[in-house]
């Protein structure tokens, strides 16, 4: 094994031990009494539950038609986002007047708008997948802006010393640039998507594993609930994973 | 110390006609202290071949110079041309090297290193054998798929002036491409870009703050004067060439660097009280 791989080896078991010490330590917690059972329920109950989820409430369907709305949002925010924040960082004016207002959406629950969008889009997938979309959209804006603006001066001075076009400087210098700005951006953006995509599912009771843990809370089914729970840490996990890939691959020198 | 009388060097006895002239440069900029004129009526040339280097305390404008005659800053009285052509804006026949770090960190060293001809349009493998030759040329061969964050910075600065270079510029034009390196390094680097100029005839225009770096690389040393940079004093450097940086360590050397020194003394003096100054207006109680 080399020396690179053992590098990255290492934080991988430290992370793996932390989770397996936390579960354990939740096991003896909740087996001691310390944390109510019927609140929580213990690790190996959730464990237990996996296959029962699995077979029976066809959580791998479930899991495919959640990834599929958050990889609809993701490439929204990707076009979209950050489209707007190219722009809005190219229109100086626009960017003054529209900053502020897109940062205090970031931080407003658009969550609470779903009858709005039930209201336009009817009881389907497209009303779970703009909400993800809005949720995520101000975040990888502004990642946009800040990784633009950020862009090194001598950077662009070297692009224009050797008399690039505007779309050149953009796509040779600026992009590359603000490459792992933008990703942090589209990582924000996917949590508050993936956050926004499960909470609607579960609130209007339609589509993926948001709505699988609706039912499964409703029967009081908890082991059920925090391994479906698991599932959505699952769709995190492997967007983080392929978005990593993506950023490795358009700048392979981080 | 060793002993070597100032001789003539090989560098252009009777001028050529000129590759770059510069021209009564004036230069000014709004402040909200009012009107700072940061070059006043400059005027040179740089005879191709030529090493000219431009030297002046901190804030006389050479930075500002270094990017007018790069067509980077506009809005300035006078006129910049190259072999009779006025520039206006970055001129193809101009490479500039900055003085801060500016390798492209995604990309390799050839990757930097070929991209001038990544835009000239030139074929893949074209470029990439083009770009070896001069990433040999500054002594980096080994380290064609290297990332900047991997290399030094004397090794980035080498990469940055290969990437010039490789546009084929008829004038290097140099802002303290140095200035961030260590006293040792600086020197060694100076070799490399002596080595480059002899091999290339490269006509080099060089602004710097460090005297021992303009004495040992150029064929004259432009002295500015502090805030507005004007032309103190043109100093022919009759040093041999072709040159090493031991040429430090000779009489003549010492002569030229004192001679440099002498004229400078008063302007950076005088720099240094402005700044002050300032620093008093500023920070009044």
């Amino acid at each position: 094994m080399n020396a690179r791989a053992k590098r990255s080896l290492v934080p991988f078991a430290l992370g793996l031990g932390t989770l397996f010490s936390a579960v354990f330590l939740a096991e003896i917690l909740i087996r001691a009494g310390l944390v109510n059972r019927f609140i929580v329920p213990m690790p190996s109950q959730i464990a237990g539950a996996f296959h029962r989820v699995i077979t029976e409430e066809d959580i791998l369907h479930r899991f495919v038609v959640t990834a599929r709305e958050s990889l609809w949002a993701t490439l929204m925010l990707a076009v979209f986002g950050i489209g707007l924040g190219v722009l809005l960082y190219r229109v100086r004016l626009l960017r003054d007047a529209t900053e502020t207002w897109v940062a205090a959406l970031a931080s407003a629950p658009t969550v609470l708008m779903y009858p709005l969008f039930l209201v336009i889009f009817g009881r389907s997938e497209r009303t779970i997948i703009m909400m993800g979309f809005v949720a995520g959209l101000p975040a990888v804006i502004l990642k946009t802006i800040e990784g633009l603006v950020g862009t090194r001066r001598v950077l662009v001075n070297v692009g224009r010393s050797f008399k690039l076009s505007e779309l050149q400087l953009f796509w040779k210098i600026y992009f590359p640039a603000a490459l792992p700005t933008i990703f942090v951006g589209m990582r924000l953006g996917m949590i508050f998507a993936l956050i926004n995509i499960v909470g609607v599912e579960f609130l209007i009771n339609f589509g993926g594993l948001g709505q699988l843990i609706n039912d499964l809370a409703e029967r009081y089914d908890l082991p059920g609930t925090y391994a479906a729970i698991c599932f959505v840490i699952l769709v995190s996990v492997l967007f983080f994973f392929l978005t990593d890939r993506l950023e490795k691959w358009l700048r392979p020198a981080d | 110390m060793t002993s070597a009388a100032p001789q003539r060097s090989e560098a252009p006895q009777t001028r050529a006609a000129p590759l770059l002239v510069v021209d009564a440069i004036t230069k000014k900029f709004d402040t909200p202290e009012g009107t700072m004129t940061a070059v006043e009526h400059m005027s040179f040339d740089v005879a191709p071949g030529e090493f000219l280097a431009v030297i002046g305390p901190s804030g006389c404008g050479k930075s500002t110079l270094f990017n007018i005659i790069g067509g980077l800053l506009d809005g300035y009285e006078g006129r910049v041309a190259v072999a009779g052509e006025t520039v206006n804006g970055p001129h193809q026949s101009i490479g500039m090297v900055f003085q801060e770090e500016s390798t492209f960190p995604w990309r390799t060293v050839t990757e930097n290193v070929a991209f001038p001809l990544e835009i000239a349009g030139q074929p893949k493998a074209q470029r990439t054998e083009r770009a070896k030759h001069f990433i040999d040329l500054v002594g980096l061969r080994g380290f064609e798929n290297r990332y900047p964050a991997e290399l030094s910075g004397g090794m980035r600065q080498r990469v940055a002036i290969a990437r010039t270079l490789a546009s084929e510029p008829k004038i290097l034009l140099m802002d303290e491409p140095f200035g961030a390196l260590d006293e040792q390094t600086r020197l060694l680097l100076g070799d490399k870009v002596l080595q480059i100029q002899d091999q290339l005839k490269q006509t080099c225009l060089l602004i710097t703050h460090n005297i021992t770096e303009a004495v040992q690389l150029a064929d004259r040393v432009l002295v500015m004067t502090y805030r507005p940079g004007k032309l103190k004093r043109m100093v022919p450097i009759e040093l041999p060439r072709p040159r090493s940086s031991e040429i430090v360590s000779s009489d003549a050397f010492g002569h030229y660097v004192a001679q440099i020194w002498g004229d400078l003394r008063e302007e950076a003096s005088r720099g240094m009280r402005d700044d002050e100054a300032h620093m008093l207006h500023e920070h009044k109680p």
